[in-house]
């Protein structure tokens, strides 16, 4: 307790109680997080289940190879970042500062790739709102439907991606921090913290990933 | 060293120990953020009682005489929305809570004072953006904002509402994890889950229903302010949206958000009945249990909002049933209650009358609910004054009638003083004539088949009406006094002592008003929270 009182707030007992109660208070928020991409997926799965093929047309409009290198590019910041939390473990400031800053330019990429989907979805007349005119292979669905479709879609992805800028501006407040030397092995609570909430915000791609741009793929169509 | 501390004239309390308003605007002591609160949310319950008043002397004649429809529903809304999301919601948690829970469980401070703070912050802005768009014109959209009409047709700044309904839900989260992480983590040594005050358990089961319903609302209130913003169609039928979906995306908040007023009134009230009682609370932990057990049930009901919205039949079946569970646990509260009464030694005091009060309304409040969560029933009486009644049984009776109890029991503790015990018991009295004089006559209406959210009525439903605007006057009055004389208390009332009613809790232990650490060495704590020992019952009876 004495050995870290420089970061132990006062109305703390201890380092541990403090390190305890800002773990269970980030898992905790964690679970806001979920309720609140859980209403956006409660509309995904009422609207699916409803309009089927209004949703497979529209999900061909994706570019499913942008898709699947963002979902690695995630898988990848994912590893880097558990690697950034091992490294603050072990108290090496340089390899936390390398692994951060691989993190921090994996979500760089991940939100340049998905900028670039955007603007291909503005050139297609693809954004739901006045300008909506897809060109659709199936032409047997409601326009209306299909639109659904894409404002879940910029919905979803779009609160994802939100929550990656917000991610990116953390990691940089977290690299100024670790290379002031604010985090030592005894205590990283923040790199720790953050890096739950980096592995959530992953986690939130891989089911958006299959949801949104896998439908109706399997072959034999 | 405390008995020295208490000889001096000005002991050091949370209250002196800084006067400027940095101090208290930047002030990460939940004891001051507490009243902060306080302050803000007594000020939306005196703005949306205005709009109640207003509504009231409408309805005191058939003819629409006072104003006209437009108006009128603006004013249900207004009254509505600032009652519900600005001042129900917030009341009891974030003001007594936030003030109570660290000193009942033996802690400095909440887990994240700063948090704290920025809670309070996003509460009054969101309440600044709903009250800007309610003083420019208001929104006539209801307080549920039912789509298409809030998104589509509604006129006003609906926009500006929904963004500050959405921000204020960020601070009820917020509080939410607060309460939640300060409970788990900061309790004292030996302060174990059934040694906790019953208020503790209400209000933990509370912050449950915040954390992970209000969410749900805030991404749904996004939905429909997007879909009024940028005519996406999320909801819209005309845009091949269903406005079902908002239904029971919106009620799988706004249900349970029922249960986040009326637990923490319980709460308030478990501790007052066993107070005066001078009596441990019979069944203790049935009580605590069944705080947790509204809480649980309460997200598995919010169909029955939507019997006539072309929910289907067996759907809406399954949601009666479960809608009746909910009268379980509430019911083991009021038989806990009583038996607690039951052969204690009980004193008329103004919290007790508060408990008692509550006690009865709420079970008033709690019957009509199973008429309503009947479908054959709810096919007459729904959309009619029987649901108001019934609501503001709960809201009004339960809800604040637990909030005033609360604000008169802890208020020597709070601010060191005391209050006219004489003129506080006459206001109780009047509260509860008021009350029921102003929603009885509710019922009978809404079952002679009067419906909601009009401003003209037919001729034959006057009596009723009259009835209910007079008790509204006098409920009216019975708030009136209450704030004079609390703020007479501050200025002239007497000292209070550390322990005013030999309450054994252990915000009691502690000076009035508290000091800013609240205890001088973390207690240890041995033994329950309630040890009232029957010699001692037998002394003061």
């Amino acid at each position: 307790m004495a050995s870290h009182s420089v970061t132990l707030r006062h109305h703390f007992e201890t380092s541990e109680q403090q390190k305890d109660a800002s773990t269970i208070g980030m898992w905790m928020f964690l679970v806001t997080e979920i309720m609140f991409f859980g209403g956006l997926f409660m509309a995904y799965i009422a609207y699916r289940g409803a309009y089927p093929d209004a949703f497979a047309a529209g999900s061909q409009k994706l570019n499913i190879v942008y898709g699947t290198i963002n979902t690695a590019v995630l898988i990848c910041s994912s590893l880097t970042m558990a690697m950034a939390v091992h490294s603050a473990a072990l108290g090496k400031k340089n390899l936390i500062i390398l692994f951060l800053i691989l993190t921090l330019m994996l979500g760089g990429v991940f939100l340049g790739i998905k900028a670039v989907e955007y603007h291909d979805k503005y050139v297609g007349h693809e954004i739901p709102g006045a300008n909506f005119h897809p060109e659709l292979d199936n032409k047997n669905v409601s326009v209306n439907n299909v639109s659904l479709y894409f404002a879940l879609y910029f919905g979803m992805t779009g609160l994802h991606a939100l929550h990656m800028i917000v991610g990116v501006g953390l990691l940089l407040f977290l690299i100024f921090k670790t290379a002031k030397g604010a985090y030592t092995a005894h205590w990283h609570t923040p790199i720790e913290l953050f890096g739950l909430y980096w592995h959530f915000v992953d986690i939130v791609w891989i089911f958006l990933f299959p949801l949104l741009y896998l439908i109706d793929l399997h072959p034999g169509k | 060293m405390e008995t020295a501390a208490i000889v001096k004239r000005e002991p050091r309390t949370y209250l002196n120990v800084d006067h400027t308003l940095k101090g208290w605007l930047l002030t990460e002591d939940h004891k001051r953020i507490g009243i902060l609160y306080l302050i803000v949310i007594t000020i939306f319950f005196a703005i949306g009682g205005l709009f109640a008043a207003l509504i009231r002397i409408e309805l005191a004649t058939p003819a629409g005489d006072l104003v006209e429809s437009g108006v009128y529903n603006r004013l249900f809304t207004g009254h509505g929305i600032i009652m519900v999301f600005f001042f129900l919601i917030p009341s009891i948690p974030a003001s007594i809570g936030n003030f109570l829970i660290p000193l009942m469980i033996g802690a400095k401070d909440v887990a994240f004072p700063k948090l704290n703070l920025l809670s309070w912050y996003l509460y009054v802005i969101g309440g600044s953006m709903a009250l800007t768009a309610i003083i420019y014109g208001g929104i006539d959209t209801g307080w549920t904002f039912y789509v298409p009409f809030s998104t589509g047709y509604a006129s006003g700044m609906v926009m500006l509402t929904l963004v500050g309904i959405f921000i204020n839900g960020f601070s009820s989260i917020l509080t939410g994890l607060n309460f939640m992480v300060t409970i788990h983590r900061m309790r004292a040594p030996g302060m174990t889950w059934f040694r906790l005050p019953l208020f503790i358990w209400s209000l933990y089961s509370t912050s449950l229903i915040q954390v992970l319903a209000t969410p749900v609302v805030a991404v749904t209130l996004l939905l429909a302010a997007l879909e009024r913003g940028l005519h996406i169609g999320i909801f819209d039928p005309t845009l091949g949206g269903d406005p079902v979906l908002f239904q029971h995306l919106f009620w799988f908040y706004s249900h349970p958000a029922v249960y986040i007023m009326i637990l923490p009134a319980m709460g308030v009230t478990s501790e007052i009945i066993s107070t005066f009682s001078k009596k441990e609370p019979f069944g203790y932990s049935f009580i605590a249990l069944s705080s947790l057990a509204i809480a649980v049930f309460g997200f598995i009901v919010w169909g029955h909002h939507l019997f006539v919205s072309s929910q289907s039949v067996y759907a809406g079946m399954v949601f009666s049933v479960l809608s009746y569970l909910v009268a379980i646990p509430s019911a083991i509260k009021v038989f806990n209650w009583v038996s607690t009464m039951h052969k204690g030694s009980v004193q008329l005091t103004t919290p007790m009358l508060y408990g008692i009060g509550f006690i009865g309304l709420f079970t008033i409040g709690g019957l009509t609910g199973l008429f309503l969560a009947s479908m054959g029933m709810d096919v007459h009486l729904t959309d009619t004054y029987f649901v108001v009644a019934h609501f503001h049984y709960i809201m009004v009776g339960g809800a604040i009638m637990g909030f005033m109890g609360g604000l008169h029991f802890w208020w020597p503790k709070i601010t060191g003083k005391l209050y006219a015990e004489n003129w506080a018991k006459l206001s109780a009295v009047i509260i509860f004539l008021g009350f029921n004089l102003t929603f009885f006559p509710q019922f009978i209406l809404g079952y002679m088949g009067m419906p909601r959210r009009y401003h003209v009525y037919a001729p034959e439903f006057q009596v009723y009406n009259v009835l209910s605007s007079a008790g509204a006057s006098i409920l009216g009055l019975g708030y009136a006094i209450p704030l004079t004389y609390f703020l007479w208390s501050l200025f002239f009332g007497k000292q209070a002592p550390a322990n005013p009613w030999g309450a054994t809790g252990l915000e009691w232990q502690i000076q009035s008003p508290p000091i800013p650490e609240n205890f001088e060495i973390t207690p240890v704590i041995t033994e329950a929270s309630y040890k009232y020992s029957h010699e001692e019952a037998a002394h003061v009876g």
